[in-house]
């Protein structure tokens, strides 16, 4: 119990990961909240990737962390356009709402 | 050993709660607000982990930019106090709900089986240890990884960074009607003609101009 291992660091990285996910599917609100949850998808990555960098003594975890970083904030700033983008055209964005593409 | 124990606990519960407020939470700001509380417990999980450099880009990224975008956003929208709905039944929708709650818990048993064979077959890491001695801090030899080995890569992501401000400039840019701007072009193009022109004035009679 007291002995924190690599198993308790990829638990927590599942725990969050499940989050991220229930918080996709169940969200009936609004679409920003989505886009926070594969927020905590992406952190819950970086969590299992950084866990296993430092316990298997590989740097290449961390440095592939970085990358995601990137790429997270690049698809946050990309996703926000299109949400201020689609709320001055259809005046909401709200879930259920959102149906022009009929899918 | 316990003090590295007991901030594992507290953080990740921390971290764990306020993952669920982001989820369920009714005003999206509040939503927001809790998201910055799990980015900042999970920095501080990676800077006792010994992964202080990227403790602190997280904090520097996700809550200095990221969290405060988002913020900015779900104010400038004007959505923060629509009602949460998650629980309405009489909504079409509500199918999505047990479908959720099952696809994710089977991702969550998933990832714990893959936890748990890790755990009791140890053989399978197999350690080499690239990571070097203790005199060398962590952000000096990332440095050292980052700068040699991956600078392709690490080119091409600072290339997605300009591709995603070229991409957000151009989504939300808007020409307005009707504003007075500086067009450098008509500036320079203008010809003596068409700007001045000489009129034999009569005299007692004057010049009268339509516009």
């Amino acid at each position: 119990m007291t002995e924190i291992g690599l198993g308790h660091y990829l638990t927590l990285g599942a725990v969050i990961f499940s989050i991220g996910v229930i918080g996709i599917f169940l969200n009936r609100k609004n679409i920003i909240v989505i886009l926070m949850s594969i927020e905590l998808i992406l952190l819950a990555v970086n969590i299992n990737l950084v866990s296993f960098s430092i316990y298997l003594g590989d740097l290449t975890g961390q440095v592939f962390t970085l990358f995601i970083l990137t790429v997270a904030a690049a698809e946050a700033a990309i996703g926000l356009a299109i949400i201020v983008v689609y709320y001055r055209n259809a005046g909401t964005i709200r879930v259920e709402e959102i149906d022009k593409l009929k899918g | 050993m316990v003090a590295h124990a007991i901030f594992f606990y507290v953080f990740s519960i921390i971290a764990v709660i306020s993952a669920i407020m982001v989820t369920v939470s009714k005003n999206t700001v509040h939503s927001v607000f809790f998201l910055i509380l799990d980015f900042i417990s999970i920095s501080c999980l990676f800077i006792m982990i010994g992964a202080e450099f990227l403790g602190m880009i997280m904090l520097i990224v996700y809550v200095g930019a990221v969290a405060v975008l988002f913020l900015f956003v779900v104010m400038m929208l004007n959505v923060a106090q629509q009602k949460n709905q998650w629980f309405n039944s009489e909504s079409t929708t509500s199918s999505h709900i047990p479908v959720g709650l099952i696809i994710s818990t089977i991702i969550f048993f998933e990832l714990i089986i893959v936890v748990g064979g890790w755990k009791y077959k140890p053989e399978l890491s197999n350690p080499n240890t690239t990571q070097s001695s203790n005199e060398i801090s962590n952000t000096h030899s990332l440095g050292q990884v980052l700068y040699t080995d991956y600078i392709h890569i690490f080119q091409i992501s600072g290339m997605i960074l300009l591709i995603a401000m070229i991409g957000a400039i151009v989504l939300t840019f808007r020409r307005r009607e009707g504003l007075k701007t500086q067009s450098y072009l008509r500036q320079i193009s203008r010809e003596r003609s068409e700007g001045i022109e000489v009129l034999e004035v009569q005299s007692n009679k004057g010049v009268k101009i339509d516009d």
